[in-house]
């Protein structure tokens, strides 16, 4: 059963709780699938409040390092699309916590056009496995339109992605567009990068210029690895998403995944 | 000088081909592009920069060889003529594209430039333009592919510019072009990244084949002044398809005269290789729709061809539209028979060519039994056939294939 407000009571809950809410990437199928989803549900125990579960995908040109060699492991131990929307319904067969496929357009575009032959394809998938929303790295509003309609008639967020660089214009069109949260890209750069010392005025900008154009929670990440940055995102954002920092935890094992976790669930008060 | 696109209805697509597919960060990098590139070509004053330095730098136009003995060597009647692209400035045609690309970056503000490179002559191509105007570069190149072009490693690093090894996936073509993604999306706006085909995202494809068109325009004005009429055939090699297009473009409206591309069968067409069009599917990679080669679940394909060049999964959009129009048609030829069209070209004209290049030679047979069975057959054809680049960048491959089947004859 799908549940599209889950992503919505995630986000209410955080609010109610003076906090940003935990965002936590995990490349699907990294360590194989039993490990994947072990990882999953560590991380939703350890108090992550949404789940964004990578789809492996060949080139991935929008990942740093950490993501790139996740990506590796995860397509070497047989991932597909098709298995990663498999492993979100086993993990919501216990837990309910909201899941959103982050991915790249050509893995997800293969899927969808499956399913009008065998009823099979990400549509389907993605009800059976109650996916809460999707975001694709390498498609923008203006070809969006092929994977988005049927998704959201589905009842499956449109999750929108907004850059640094995004101008006014562009950031109307992706907030339209979308449902469910939208993304704000912290950094100029692939995932992996650092946040380091950037700028927290220009961070708190980017964010109030985004809050013009929507309503929608916005929850900021890319470069996010320590509490510290994760603490300082939070004064500003909805959401704080942590991805590389714990795909390379999980690769230590579920205990260190555990522990950041935390750690970085203890850091996102305001 | 250069044409505005008018073969599509929605800018940037080649009927369901091209578009936009890349990361936020990037979109208003690639705006910014394609508005001013548009700029760019309504001002008379950059196009005819570029004309000046093609012609007392690159060295244009390039000459248009008749090829007799090669003809007499493949038994036809039909006259060859060879576009001598491998006569440019750095011996190849990537040049043109380098020199309109680094210009327009100039003229747009950016400090620097990245660019990809598989057999290297982009790369030189790229790193040479911008010896030429001060600018600084860095070039991303897979590991594979280092190794395979050594020389053009070091003429690049000559040159003053940083090359990159790539160790990711194949490391081969595809990962420098994700690597050269991965620099941009850090440095959207101080940096320009010269892709070196008609592929990536609008306006890519568009601004490449209009850098390139050049040699396709030469080539219709000198066979005119020879023999007075338009070629039967023009044939080019296929990689992501920049010399193919750039020698097309002026043909496409000739109805008369018919394309062939020539793509890579590697080892076989069953077995590893860079056939996107006789073996691709639809797919969304690297910035655009078009063909590809890719797994059930979308997932590319190593590519294999002894060329690096060829080493490419994808294609260019506008070649997969001209490929589904019928407009164009694609053959496939084998690192053996590539080898071969190597030592053919050699020894009847004197020309040693790319491995890219020789692709298209190798494929002469094919298309001149092809036009045998379209045209009248008192006709005498004309052939084009574009000479990419040279060989000598290839020696060190060519000779460990070559060398071990003839001995020191
Ligand atoms: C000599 C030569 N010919 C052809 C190619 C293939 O590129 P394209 O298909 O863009 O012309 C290359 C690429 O490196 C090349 O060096």
């Amino acid at each position: 059963m799908t549940a599209p407000d889950r992503i919505r009571r995630a986000f209410d809950r955080a609010h109610a709780e003076q906090r940003a809410a935990l965002v936590v990437y995990l490349t699907g199928f990294d360590g194989g699938r039993e490990h994947s989803l072990a990882c999953l549900h560590a991380a939703a125990d350890a108090g992550a409040d949404i789940l964004e579960v990578g789809v492996p995908f060949s080139d991935p040109s929008a990942d740093g390092t950490s993501i790139q060699a996740a990506m590796v492991r995860a397509l070497a131990a047989g991932a597909t699309a098709a298995g990663v929307l498999e492993l979100v319904e086993d993990f919501h067969r216990d837990s309910d916590a909201p899941v959103v496929l982050f991915g790249y357009t050509n893995p997800l575009l293969r899927l969808a056009n499956a399913s009008a032959a065998s009823r099979l394809g990400l549509v389907e998938r993605a009800h059976a496995s109650g996916l809460d929303g999707v975001l694709v790295v390498d498609l923008p509003p203006e070809h969006a339109a092929v994977l988005r309609d049927p998704l959201v008639a589905a009842g499956v967020h449109w999750i929108g992605l907004s850059a640094p660089t995004t101008t006014a214009l562009r950031r109307r069109a992706i907030c339209e567009a979308a449902s469910g949260f939208v993304y704000a890209i912290t950094l100029r750069g692939v995932t992996g990068a650092v946040l380091g010392t950037a700028d927290s005025a220009e961070l708190a900008a980017g964010i109030a210029a985004l809050r013009e154009s929507t309503s929608l929670p916005i929850a900021a990440g890319f470069g996010v690895r320590t509490p510290h940055d994760a603490h300082r995102i939070a004064a500003h954002a909805d959401g704080v998403v942590v991805g590389s920092a714990l795909v390379e935890a999980a690769h230590e094992g579920t205990a260190a995944l555990s522990r950041a976790v935390a750690a970085l669930r203890a850091a996102v008060v305001r | 000088m250069i044409a505005q696109s008018k073969s599509s209805a929605v800018a940037g697509t080649f009927g369901r081909f091209g578009g936009r597919y890349v990361a936020e960060t990037l979109m208003p990098a690639v705006e910014e592009l394609a508005a001013a590139w548009r700029d760019a070509c309504n001002d008379p004053g950059f196009t005819a920069t570029i004309d000046t330095i093609l012609a007392q730098w690159v060295g244009r136009p390039s000459p248009l060889s008749p090829a007799l003995r090669l003809a007499a060597a493949l038994g036809t009647t039909a006259r060859l003529w060879l576009k001598r692209e491998d006569l440019n400035h750095t011996g190849s045609h990537k040049i043109n594209n380098c020199v309109g690309q680094v210009l327009l970056a100039k003229r747009m503000g950016k400090r620097r430039i990245i660019a990809e490179t598989g057999a290297g002559q982009h790369g030189v191509a790229t790193a040479t333009v911008c010896a030429y105007f001060g600018l600084p570069c860095v070039v991303y190149m897979g590991a594979v592919d280092i190794e395979r072009q050594q020389l053009n490693v070091l003429r690049m690093r000559l040159l003053g510019a940083e090359v990159v090894a790539v160790q990711s996936g194949s490391a081969t073509l595809k990962d420098a072009i994700n690597e050269a993604l991965r620099d941009w999306v850090a440095h959207p706006l101080d940096t320009h990244y010269v892709i070196g085909s008609v592929m990536g995202p609008d306006p890519y494809p568009t601004m490449v084949r209009e850098l390139q068109r050049v040699i396709g325009r030469e080539t219709k004005a000198q066979l005119h002044a020879q023999v007075g009429r338009l070629p039967d055939a023009v044939v080019a090699c296929v990689g992501g398809g920049s010399n193919a297009m750039g020698i097309f473009a002026d043909f496409i409206p000739e109805p008369e005269v018919a394309l062939f591309g020539v793509e890579a069968a590697g080892e076989g067409l069953d077995g590893r290789h860079a056939a996107t069009m006789s073996r691709g599917s639809e797919g969304v990679y690297h910035g655009m729709r078009s063909l590809v080669l890719q797994d059930e679940h979308g997932q590319l394909l190593e590519a294999h061809s002894i060329s690096a060049g060829l080493d490419y999964p994808g294609v260019g959009p506008e070649h997969a539209h001209l490929f589904e129009s019928g407009r164009a048609r694609y053959l496939a030829v084998d690192d053996q028979a590539a080898l071969r069209g190597v030592e053919l070209l050699a020894r009847t004209e004197g020309i040693i060519p790319a491995l890219e290049t020789a692709h298209a030679i190798a494929a002469l047979p094919e298309v001149l039994r092809l036009l045998a069975t379209s045209r009248d057959p008192a006709a005498v054809l004309d052939i084009v056939v574009n000479i990419s680049g040279r060989g000598d960048k290839d020696m060190h491959t060519i000779a460990a294939r070559l060398g071990a089947a003839q001995g020191d004859r």
